[in-house]
């Protein structure tokens, strides 16, 4: 039993992410999506409790809303997969529930 | 009646700065016409929602918290609020309503409708449901 955390907000403007972060469980996933994918830089304010989760945790970008947003996948932490909307849909139907942080 | 299932509502925002609280009151009353088991769960900002004695005559917008309480009536008596997010916030449980319910399997004995739950008891809810609406 596992869940889909969906992140759409930059962590920069609210606490959504690290709120997320702090309610996942082992065998979760964090997909970030729209100003979301912001929370996925490495080196950022954010970056360590993002690197605390991920492991037990998967974390995801959306990789449209990346390049749109200039963003180098280089530049992501460690272990981020970058997927489209195919792997957006795989996610969900991998998983029990999907939840979103709005 | 195995088609029933555990409906967890979330509510993360404070009652009247944006519509999601009073919307998310408005699907919780019409999930409870499906007899569905269902829960409600307030977290971050979601708390300010709960606190007792607001009167919003200065804003022009309904007060709409007093319809927490009559939630009972509906077999909706499960409110989860999270310990840490009533405390970054300078709450505590005395500062939310009184919310009740009468639980006929105990000869509809009054009973409190909020259960404050850590953090992590709140994740562990999270993860039980079999549908999570967001607001």
């Amino acid at each position: 039993m596992s869940t889909l955390h969906l992140v759409n907000k930059s962590p920069f403007e609210t606490g959504t992410l690290s709120s997320c972060l702090k309610h996942c469980k082992a065998g979760d996933a964090v997909l970030l999506i729209e100003d979301g994918v912001y929370g996925a830089i490495d080196g950022s304010s954010i970056s360590g409790e993002v690197k605390a989760t991920v492991g037990d945790v998967a974390l995801f970008v959306l990789d449209g809303d990346l390049s749109a947003r200039g963003i180098d996948a280089g530049k992501m932490v460690n272990g981020t997969k970058s997927i489209g909307y195919d792997g957006f849909v795989d996610l969900v139907a991998e998983h029990d529930r999907t939840m979103s942080w709005l | 009646m195995s088609d029933t299932k555990k409906f967890l509502y979330v509510n993360r925002k404070a009652p009247y700065g944006t519509i999601y609280a009073l919307e998310s009151l408005e699907v919780v009353l019409i999930g409870a016409a499906f007899e569905q088991d269902v829960a409600l769960a307030f977290l971050d900002d979601g708390v300010f929602q709960l606190t007792k004695g607001q009167k919003t005559d200065g804003i022009g917008v309904k007060n709409f918290s007093p319809t927490f309480r009559a939630l009972g009536d509906y077999d909706v008596n499960k409110f989860y609020v999270e310990k840490e997010s009533l405390e970054e916030r300078g709450l505590t449980e005395d500062d939310l309503q009184d919310i009740t319910y009468e639980d006929e399997n105990d000869d509809w004995a009054e009973k409190p409708s909020i259960r404050i739950v850590t953090r992590a008891e709140m994740a562990d809810i999270m993860a039980d449901q079999d549908v999570v609406l967001s607001f």
